[in-house]
């Protein structure tokens, strides 16, 4: 028997599609049951009252969670979020419910072993609810109370090798994709960058100083995969400087359907024989492919590394060999002005160990962000106020085309007076020879 | 310059309780400006006071603030001081 009742909850049980609530629910009776008889640390109808507390802020609507708190492990100013209930007489299960996020492995690589580990614990010393993923990719625990978080610190520190990710105004657990572990198209090693620079600031990652979060993501090739452009402050994607690999042969099997397109996605349905002209040189958004007679052309310096053509023909297209990767920054959701996505800054650099020249980057921007950042200004909303021109200062990078996203609408030009010949000062007297008063 | 930590700790100490009547939580920022320092060389002296037990982290899960230990409400919301 629920132990509150939750009609308005149990209509979002009623669509075709998955539902928390039925998860939560079903969480409740494991609790409730306790057949593998755990030592619950936290109270045992938690998720009840979970359920409880949300069927009451839909009957107000209006949250009963109080936003925010001090909790933390010892020594880091992330990774453990206070959350207190305002109703804790009535809910006494959830009257602390704190957040812990845990640091996901690279590429979301994890053993069986390795899950139930975190879970057991999570069990013991928590809800047992979950969230795979956050949106920075963490392993996120969802309700535990104070004196628990040094305990599950301590635990998964000591015996698992697992650290926090991030919070608050820190550096948010960075994330990337799979990379060249599974993934052809990857341009660089996204699981050893993400860890090396991981290892490399610890110390942002865990003790807040900056403005507001700031995140990085990886992604191997321009498909995004963790959605870098769209979600990251630093976004790393992998691109190529030389031509597609083309294997013409290839191209002929996909034309003559001896290979399916779109490594047989969309297959459930039957959208007739494969037309390399439609579904590839017409798509592809630089017009930079043609056929040949039975063979297929692209004018690779035209081609801004969409990936379209590569995702329908992996077979015969393959990225180029000389890789690295492109850093594009200032993207965020929409929280305050806006979504935005990330601008070209360093269009292309060498993954290489010990990523010196990455680092470089990172630092500089820190620095005038840290220093010119407004309380909780992203760094997309500081370089939209004071203008890409100023970012590229504080990095010291030269502009090039490649960052130009649109022709400018802005019709005036300042000049500083070191990119003036002579400055502004001038010789009066010079000047007069020239033009009467 | 590399900042004095004795210094800076009564500085900060000195400004956080001044304050106290009306706010008990403070930007990272706010912090480096009472020390007049670049937001680098303040991380070092506002790591170690909380090190020391003098400051504490407060966090909305995506702010974070700081205060005097002891002196915030473990469970205050963002908008209650
Ligand atoms: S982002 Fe590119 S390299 Fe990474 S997993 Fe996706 S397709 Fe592969
Ligand atoms: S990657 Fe995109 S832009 Fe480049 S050739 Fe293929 S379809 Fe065209």
């Amino acid at each position: 028997m629920a132990k509150h009742k939750t009609p308005l909850l149990d209509q979002l049980e009623s669509g075709p599609w998955p539902s928390f609530v039925s998860d939560l629910k079903q969480q409740a009776e494991v609790r409730a049951k306790n057949k593998e008889k755990v030592e619950f640390q936290i109270p045992e109808d938690v998720v009840e009252d979970l359920l409880g507390i949300l069927e009451l802020s839909f009957k107000h609507g209006r949250t009963h969670w109080k936003h925010g708190g001090i909790v933390g492990v010892f020594g880091y100013g992330g990774g453990v979020i206070g959350r207190y209930c305002d109703q804790p007489e009535q809910f006494s299960g959830v009257a602390h419910f704190h957040t812990m996020r845990v640091n996901q492995p690279g590429g979301k690589f994890y053993t069986a072993e390795y899950l139930k580990q975190l879970c057991d614990l999570w069990d013991f010393r928590g809800s047992g609810i979950t969230n795979m993923h956050g949106s920075t990719g963490d392993i996120i625990f969802l309700g535990t109370t104070t004196p628990q978080l040094e305990e599950i610190f301590y635990e998964m520190t000591h015996n698992y090798n697992q650290d926090l990710g991030g919070s608050g105004s820190n550096l948010r657990t960075p994330s990337d994709c799979i990379g060249q572990a599974r993934c052809e198209y990857s341009c660089y090693d996204t699981q050893a960058l993400c860890y090396h620079l991981t290892q490399e600031y610890q110390d942002e990652l865990h003790r807040p100083a900056f403005p507001y979060k700031f995140k990085f993501k990886f992604d191997g090739c321009p498909n995004c995969c963790v959605a870098s452009i769209a979600r990251a402050d630093m976004s790393f994607i992998g691109t190529w400087k030389d031509d597609i690999r083309i294997d013409q042969e290839a191209v002929q099997a996909y034309v003559g359907g001896e290979i399916a397109p779109n490594a047989n996605d969309h297959s459930g349905r039957d959208w007739g024989a494969f037309d390399i002209q439609k579904e590839v040189c017409d798509l592809c958004p630089t017009e930079c492919m043609w056929m040949e007679g039975d063979k297929l052309m692209i004018e690779n310096k035209e081609c801004n590394r969409c990936m379209h053509c590569i995702n329908v023909m992996p077979r015969a297209l393959r990225i180029g060999k000389e890789t690295g990767l492109s850093i594009l920054v200032g993207a965020k959701a929409p929280i305050l002005d806006g979504a935005q996505m990330s601008s070209m800054l360093v269009p292309f650099v060498k993954a290489e160990e010990p990523y010196d020249e990455i680092k470089e980057v990172i630092e500089a921007i820190w620095d005038w962000w840290m220093e010119e950042g407004k309380n909780r200004e992203r760094l997309g909303e500081l370089m939209k106020r004071q203008g890409f021109q100023r970012l590229l200062e504080a990095t010291g990078i030269a502009p090039d085309p490649r960052m130009v996203k649109e022709p400018r609408s802005n019709p005036y030009i300042f000049w500083k007076a070191d990119e003036v010949p002579g400055g502004f000062e001038r010789d009066i007297d010079e000047f007069r020879k020239y033009h009467q008063r | 310059m590399a900042l004095d930590y004795e210094e800076s700790k009564a500085k900060i100490v000195e400004k956080l309780q001044k304050k106290l009547k009306t706010k008990s939580k403070f930007y990272f920022n706010d912090l480096a400006k009472i020390l007049e320092a670049k937001p680098r060389e303040a991380k070092k002296v506002i790591n170690r006071l909380v090190q020391e037990e003098i400051l504490e982290y407060w966090s909305s899960g995506s702010t974070s603030l700081y205060g005097l230990k002891g002196t915030g409400k473990q469970a205050h919301a963002e908008d209650e001081d």
